[in-house]
């Protein structure tokens, strides 16, 4: 589904990437982990295609099309998405205007007719229920005003009216308590299958106890420097990142 | 030059006067000319009128129609979809009875300033040309001299018009270069209450010019809404000034929608002359290609515990200008005096420009007053999340100004209004008009 070759990116005149290589599967899980400053979003930024950094080298494969070929929409029109670190607030847009609207991009490019009302409704309040997001959030202008877990939960929302077939999941765990933490994870869960794959960006091993990872990679300075199961994550939640951070200077 | 034309003009138009001597409007004219005679088009070395220069306006060869006739077929495209109203067509400024339709009422009247200066005389002598200040605005003199046909409302005590009263006001630019000079007085008895819509447009793809005064007297406890709406075509010059006086507990809301025309320059002034008075202005405007809006508007407190609030929105692309000039005045004597401004403008285009000028002078000491005005881009990072979630930069932008522009035409009452505005607005955005 994914493949990153030797993947370089630099924002300002600050490499950020250094020669990064993945492979997703369609069904998969993946996790990755890694210390403050590692380059984990700036992975998540580059995927999602924001203008902020630049790719210097390398190329990245999703569902074997040239990624950098196609503009952020196009991107998600094709099935990838990004569930932000810090999701934006739009005033004056409400989340169902938002999300009716992307949603008929995404079916317009597929040659499928706009959702009629009523089949909007049915399928937002389907995926509001699976969340437990409030009838009244939906509504609401985008993010204005939500909490930090709201907003973290309206992300999950949002992926589960799009099912795209790559999930990326910036660090939606971070500030979350932990029932709003299972919540989200319990949303997760219920969307996975043989068709699509999700990359799990985390500081912490706690979300991967309730997303359980089919790989858990470790980046450290801009490169994964150590793959493994979801033993890996258990044994970086025990040593902390200090035993990768010895090992790379070690080699 | 058009001073010139003005001149010859003008005689032609007091020797064709004859019998209207005793007429309340006539009797100041020949003063008013004088006065725009003497002070000319205002010029850039006034201190507001350094943003917005007329000397594109004065070269043309502008021509004073007598009279006008358009067919109901040309009206029809203009009227706002399913508004029901007491409708009022001017067209080049002259109120027009056959293309107009009043559903009436005895305890109001609706219908042109010279019928009005007939029935109420009292009234008109009160009141025209009292409110708006001409001595004081050379463009107001010039309309004063001119004043005809506009349209007069008038609200007895403690009634209402039930209707919205809708003026259309064309300007036939088909096979001349005209000059239109409407000029309304409305005024709302004690305790009474209406609304009325000024809705501007050209037909025609000639240049010209309206030149367009207002006077509105809000008596006590009354409630009036007015909303202005400028949607002109390029080749369209457009001076204004909407004067209001307000009594005391009486509600006044301004919203001016201006989207359209070459040049374009509102002044609202509106006088709070009693105590525990509202007042409330709203403004949106669009300038594309080279169009140029300005909102001049001067809030006047003279008197304590009264509040008023005003928010205008600005959207400026492609080599648009815009400017906004907001003056609040706080008298001595108006203490607890709550006013607040705000102002906030998007450029779109590198090459579009915007002049935002909030003006407070406080002469009272117990007082809340605030103002705030922002400019700038498109949010970056809203973009980049709506792109996110699959939707095209044109479409993303649409949806962002669209949304930034709400907070104004949420504020709309006319339901049938708005919503028409809305669609107006979209089309605008998305470049189908």
């Amino acid at each position: 589904m994914l493949t990153i070759k030797n993947l370089n990116a630099r924002i300002e005149e600050k490499e950020i990437l250094k020669g990064l290589n993945l492979q997703i599967n369609a069904g998969e899980v993946h996790a990755i982990m890694g210390p403050n400053g590692s380059g984990k979003s700036t992975l998540a930024s580059v995927l999602a295609g924001r203008e902020d950094y630049e790719v210097t080298d390398g190329e990245v494969l999703f569902e074997g099309k040239n990624l950098f070929d196609l503009a952020p929409e196009e991107r998600a029109r094709e099935g990838l998405f990004l569930a932000f670190q810090y999701p934006v607030e739009i005033p004056g847009v409400s989340n169902i205007n938002f999300m009716k609207t992307a949603m008929n991009e995404i079916r317009k490019h597929k040659g499928e007719e706009p959702y009629s009302a009523p089949e909007f409704m049915k399928l937002v309040k389907e995926k509001a229920a699976l969340l437990g997001l409030d009838k009244e959030m939906l509504s609401r202008y985008v993010n204005v005003g939500f909490s930090g877990g709201e907003k973290k939960r309206n992300e999950i929302f949002q992926l589960a009216v799009m099912q795209p077939k790559l999930a990326i999941l910036d660090e939606t765990d971070s500030g979350l308590d932990i029932d709003a933490l299972k919540t989200v994870s319990n949303g997760v869960n219920s969307l996975k299958s043989d068709n699509n794959a999700f990359l799990v960006i985390t500081h912490y091993q706690r979300l991967l106890n309730y997303i359980v990872p089919d790989f858990v990679h470790i980046m450290y300075d801009g490169k994964i420097v150590k793959s493994g199961d979801k033993e890996l994550a258990l044994h970086l939640e025990e040593f902390g990142y200090d035993f990768i951070k010895n090992q790379e200077v070690g080699v | 030059m058009l001073k010139e034309i003005l001149i010859k003009g003008f005689e032609k138009f007091n020797a064709g006067l004859n019998g209207e001597a005793d007429n309340p409007i006539h009797a100041i004219r020949n003063n008013a000319f004088a006065l725009f005679e003497q002070q000319g088009f205002p010029h850039k070395k006034l201190e507001d009128w350094k943003y917005t220069r007329l000397s594109k306006l004065v070269q043309n060869e502008f021509n004073i129609p007598d009279s006008a006739s358009i067919d109901e077929n040309s009206v029809k495209p203009f009227l706002i979809p399913e508004l029901k109203s007491n409708l009022i067509v001017m067209v080049n400024g002259i109120y027009n009875k056959e293309l107009s339709d009043i559903k009436g009422g005895e305890e109001y009247f609706i219908g042109s300033i010279s019928d009005g200066a007939e029935k109420y005389p009292d009234l008109v002598e009160k009141y025209f040309a009292k409110i708006s200040n001409f001595t004081l605005n050379p463009l107001s003199a010039l309309n004063t001299a001119f004043a005809r046909e506009g349209v007069m409302i008038y609200t007895g005590k403690n009634t209402g018009i039930e209707l919205p009263v809708y003026i259309l006001n064309l300007i036939d630019a088909q096979n001349s270069l005209p000059i239109a000079q409407p000029r309304n007085l409305f005024i709302a008895s004690e305790g009474s209450s209406f609304k009325v819509i000024e809705d501007f447009h050209t037909i025609g793809s000639n240049t010209n010019y309206t030149n367009a005064i207002t006077e509105i007297y809000c008596g006590k406890n009354s409630n009036v809404e007015y909303y202005k709406i400028q949607d002109d075509s390029d080749k369209s010059f457009h001076t204004g000034s909407t004067d209001v006086k307000q009594e005391r507990d009486s509600l006044f809301t301004a919203t001016t929608i201006s989207w359209g025309g070459s040049l374009i320059r509102n002044n609202l002034n509106i006088l709070l002359n009693d105590e525990n008075i509202e007042t409330h202005m709203y403004g949106l405007f669009y300038a594309r290609n080279r169009e140029h809006i300005d909102n001049q508007t001067f809030v006047d407190h003279a008197k304590p515990h009264c509040e008023s609030n005003e928010l205008y929105k600005g959207i400026i692309d492609d080599n648009a200008t815009g400017v906004f000039n907001g003056k609040i005045m706080v008298r001595t004597d108006a203490q607890k005096t709550n006013a607040y401004q705000s102002n906030n403008n998007i450029l779109l285009s590198e090459n579009a420009t915007i002049y935002a000028k909030p003006q407070l002078e406080i002469f009272a000491d117990d007082v809340k007053c605030s103002h705030g005005a922002t400019t700038g881009q498109l949010d970056k990072d809203a973009m980049f999340y709506l792109r996110a979630r699959s939707i095209g930069e044109n479409e993303a932008k649409v949806l962002l100004l669209n949304a930034f522009a709400s907070d104004v035409l949420d504020k709309i009452t006319i339901e049938e209004l708005q919503a028409h505005l809305r669609n107006l607005l979209l089309k605008k955005l998305k470049r189908e008009l």
